[in-house]
This record gives C-alpha cells, structure tokens and sequence, in this order.
C-alpha cells in the first residue's frame, strides 16, 4: 500500500462529491415517496374492495419479480414517450432525472409490504377503538393505526432506505453518475483502482453504519412504551 | 335510548344473533351476562355499529344504525365505549389520549378539550398521571383512563364490554367504583360484565344471554330472586359461586 495516492482522491473530491449527493438526494426522494406511495398500496391491500386489493397485489407483484436494472432502463426508454404522449411535447427528461420517478415507484412496492405488516401488527381492537372515538376511516388510520404501524416497522424501513441507497449506483445502466459511478469513471481516466474502489467502500460504509446506528438511537426515543 | 328489535347476525352460516330484542331507556343501567361465546360482546358492538347485523333494527337516541344514510362517525362519537382490553391509544401521552377525539371528532378548541380531560382524569383519581403513556400505567389505571376518554365526548350513553375482565382482582375494584358513581348519576348504561356485586348494586335490569339469544331480559330483583330458565339458573350458580 505504499504507493496508495491520496492526491488522486482529494483532486477528484468534487466530482465525487456531486455523484454522493445525486446518490443521496434520489435515496431521500424514493424514500419519501416510496413510503408515501407503498402506505397508500399497503392500505388498498387491506382494503375490502376487491379491485383496490387487486390493484395493489398487481403492482407489488410486478415490481418485486422483475429485477430493478431492467426497471431502471424500461422507465428510461418509455418515460419521455409517455410524457411525449400526455403533453405533445419533446420531453428529453434525462438520464438522472428519470431515475429519481424510477426508484419511487420501485421502492414503494417493498416499502408497501413493509407498511402493510406494519399496520396488521397493530392489534384489531386499536381500529374498533378508533371508529368508537367517532373517528372517520381515514382519522382512524392517520391518527391512530398508522403512527403505530410506522413507530413498529421502523428499523425495516430504515434497512430498506439503506438498501435503496446502495442499489441507486444501477443507474451507471443508463449512464446517470451517482457516487459509484463517478468513482468508475475517476478510475477508467485515472486508472487507480485501488484509491477509488477503497474510497467508495469506506464512504459507503460509514454511511451505512452511522444511518444503522441512527435507527438504534431514534428507534429507543419514538419506541412505543408498553 | 337504545332500541333493539328482533337483531340477527351470521358469520358466514354460523348464526352468533339470534332474534334479539330489549330497550334501554334513559338513566338505565342493563347488564348483559351469559356464557363465553354466547354473543354478548357481538350484540354490544352492533348498538354503535362497530358490527354489522344482517337482520331487524338498532335504534340509538332516535337514529337507525343499520340505515346506510346514517352518519355512524356521529352517532358513535355520541356513545362512549369501553373495551375489555383498554384499548388506550399507546403512542399518545394520557392526555392526549383524553383530547384528540374532542378536538378531531367535536372540533373543540385545544385548551377546552386538555381542560374537560383534565377535569375527567381528576374525577377518576388520576391526574397526576396526565403527562404518561398508557404503558406507564396499571391495568385498573389504564381502564379508568379509558372510562374518562369516553366521558369526554359527553356521551349520551355508555357501553362496557367485560370492562373488569383482564384486570388482577386487586384492579377490579377502582373500575368498579368509577362505573357505579357513572349510574348513580344517571348515565344511561349497558354493561357486559360477570360482576354479579356490581349488576346487584346498580343494574336496574338483567339480560342473560345464551347461543346468540337473550334467554331471560328481567328487572334486577327479579333476576336474582328467581331466575326463570334453568340456564340461567346454573349460570348464576355458577358464578356466584367463585
Ligand atoms: N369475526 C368472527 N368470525 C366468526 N365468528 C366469530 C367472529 N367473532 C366472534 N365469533 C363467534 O361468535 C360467537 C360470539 O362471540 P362474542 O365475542 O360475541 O361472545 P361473548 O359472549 O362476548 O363471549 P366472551 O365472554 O368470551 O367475550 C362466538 O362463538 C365466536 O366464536
Ligand atoms: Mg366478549
């Protein structure tokens, strides 16, 4: 390891640094509308209305049996001719933007079955309890299922953010630079493998790390006590 | 109050109701006893319509509960529930818990609602504990919690499903008082419960129910002195017995 360059990384700090906040804005984007999208999935599933259920059964089923590059090329290839065909217009929505509708929508079928195990951990009486209150079906799951749901599911939806925020480097499939993506680049110019790929993994993981710990610390301020 | 005429209900082909039919007027207390199974927490959840019934008619304070016109989030924030397993709202503080539905449900002012659950809690011997969560509390604390959140809706009428059921019997007691002090003030009341001590104190009438039917509807005295069906004889015997 002597001849490990430090100056490669630290001229190369900026691009890597505009590939880790594309990284981790799609991460904050799909996540935020992942667990939007999946809870409004996860509450149709249990719905009683067979097309609502069918519906997001459809939709959860799809996404988790194709693999997510394919995913990511698909919406890459047909987005711009669907908004073409909405608008009328030339709509040229680029690579990295492309991904952030992708990951959403991908993300919100795993975040819906993690929602939904949520929500039927919470016990039957809760609901009774609720609509008892003279709560309308939606206060009843806005204020009192799903808090509890959330505050439940909690460290997998984090897992689930963390996994997310790895798997965003697919995007190199359709040429977006993430972080991963930069660091290949810097190491196809540069040829320094070692000092990239090093890089990267220690990036990831004290990313990754500090979010797991995160989890553990905000899990034991918002647990519910019982 | 609260009028149930000839009410049936099925489970798929499992019949838990059959022919139902009892009133209870204003400031009455009625208690409804029976076996396990025999359909009393079923037929208490259809007067505030948390089930549905496929037969014969509810009427509370007026309003046909099974009518699809009805406005049941109304109705049901008209008549206070309790449950035999508290069912407080655990990720809310107590006072929370006391508040949210006057403020969501009747759109009080914040300040009114803190102040009338306050004033609830006091009453049921708890208001220190207005800043925990229910976890922090006993089970007979819990319950009592849970009599005042429905107090709070100012309810024109009160259901308890075995209320004192899953509490150690050194609970059951601080419930009770609450329940009695509730009907000495002319709550009307429609109680679930084996608390025979408890019916004989304060119930002006018995319902004994038995396979989905009430066997025996009949005035307190009545009821204890001489219980007509054999069935209720032996249930009687038998729970008074330990
Ligand atoms: N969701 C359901 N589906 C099918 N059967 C049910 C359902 N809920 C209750 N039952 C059945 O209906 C019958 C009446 O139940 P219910 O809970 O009303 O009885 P209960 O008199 O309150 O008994 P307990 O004293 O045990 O509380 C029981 O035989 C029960 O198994
Ligand atoms: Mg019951």
């Amino acid at each position: 390891m002597s001849d490990f360059d430090f100056s490669v990384i630290l001229e190369n700090w900026g691009f890597l640094a505009q590939g880790l906040r594309y990284t981790v804005q799609v991460t904050i984007t799909a996540m935020l509308g992942g667990i939007l999208i999946g809870t409004v999935l996860a509450l149709m599933r249990l719905s009683s209305l067979p097309p609502l259920q069918w519906f997001a059964a459809g939709y959860v089923n799809i996404f988790r049996s194709v693999p997510l590059v394919q995913v990511i090329l698909a919406f890459y290839l047909i987005l711009p001719m669907v908004l073409q065909m909405i608008t009328g217009k030339q709509m040229p929505i680029g690579a990295a933007n492309s991904a952030y509708f992708t990951f959403t929508v991908f993300e919100a079928a795993y975040y819906s079955e993690i929602m939904r195990s949520g929500i039927q951990s919470v016990p039957r009486g809760q609901v009774a309890a609720g609509y008892a209150m003279g709560f309308t079906y939606g206060q009843t799951m806005r204020l009192v299922v799903l808090p509890q749901a959330f505050r439940n599911m909690l460290p997998v939806l984090l897992t689930q953010t963390i996994i997310l925020f790895q798997d965003v480097s697919l995007v190199y499939a359709i040429g977006a630079t993430d972080f991963f993506g930069a660091a290949d680049k810097i190491t196809q110019r540069d040829l320094r493998p070692v000092e990239m790929y090093t890089t990267v993994a220690v990036v990831y993981f004290v990313i990754c790390f500090t979010l797991s710990r995160l989890v553990k610390l905000l899990q034991s301020r918002i647990a519910i006590i019982r | 109050m609260i009028e149930i005429k000839n009410v049936s209900k099925w489970y798929g082909s499992f019949q838990v109701l059959t022919d139902c039919t009892t009133n209870v007027k204003k400031s009455e207390v009625v208690v409804v006893c029976g076996p396990s199974g025999s359909g009393k927490s079923t037929l208490i959840k259809c007067v505030n319509a948390l089930e549905p019934f496929q037969k014969g008619s509810i009427v509370v304070n007026g309003v046909a509960v099974e009518d699809p016109k009805t406005n049941l989030p109304k109705l049901r924030a008209q008549v206070g529930m309790v449950f035999q397993n508290f069912e407080l709202f655990p990720h809310m503080t107590i006072t929370d818990n006391l508040t949210i539905a006057q403020i969501k449900v009747l759109g009080r002012s914040r300040e009114e609602a803190v102040d009338k659950g306050l004033k609830l809690l006091d009453r049921v011997g708890l208001k220190a504990q207005a800043a925990k969560y229910p976890g922090q509390l006993s089970g007979g604390q819990q319950q009592r919690v849970a009599i005042a959140r429905a107090l709070a809706m100012d309810p024109i009428c009160m259901l308890f499903d075995e209320p004192t059921s899953a509490l150690d019997p050194e609970m059951i007691n601080e419930v009770l008082d609450v329940m009695v002090q509730l009907a000495h003030e002319g709550m009307t009341m429609m109680c679930v419960t084996h608390e025979m001590g408890f019916a004989r104190k304060v119930a002006h009438r018995v319902i004994f129910m038995d396979r989905g039917a009430i066997v025996e509807d009949a005035a307190k005295d009545d009821f204890f002195g001489q219980p007509r069906s054999e069935r209720a004889q032996n249930f009687l015997a038998k729970i008074l017995h330990h």
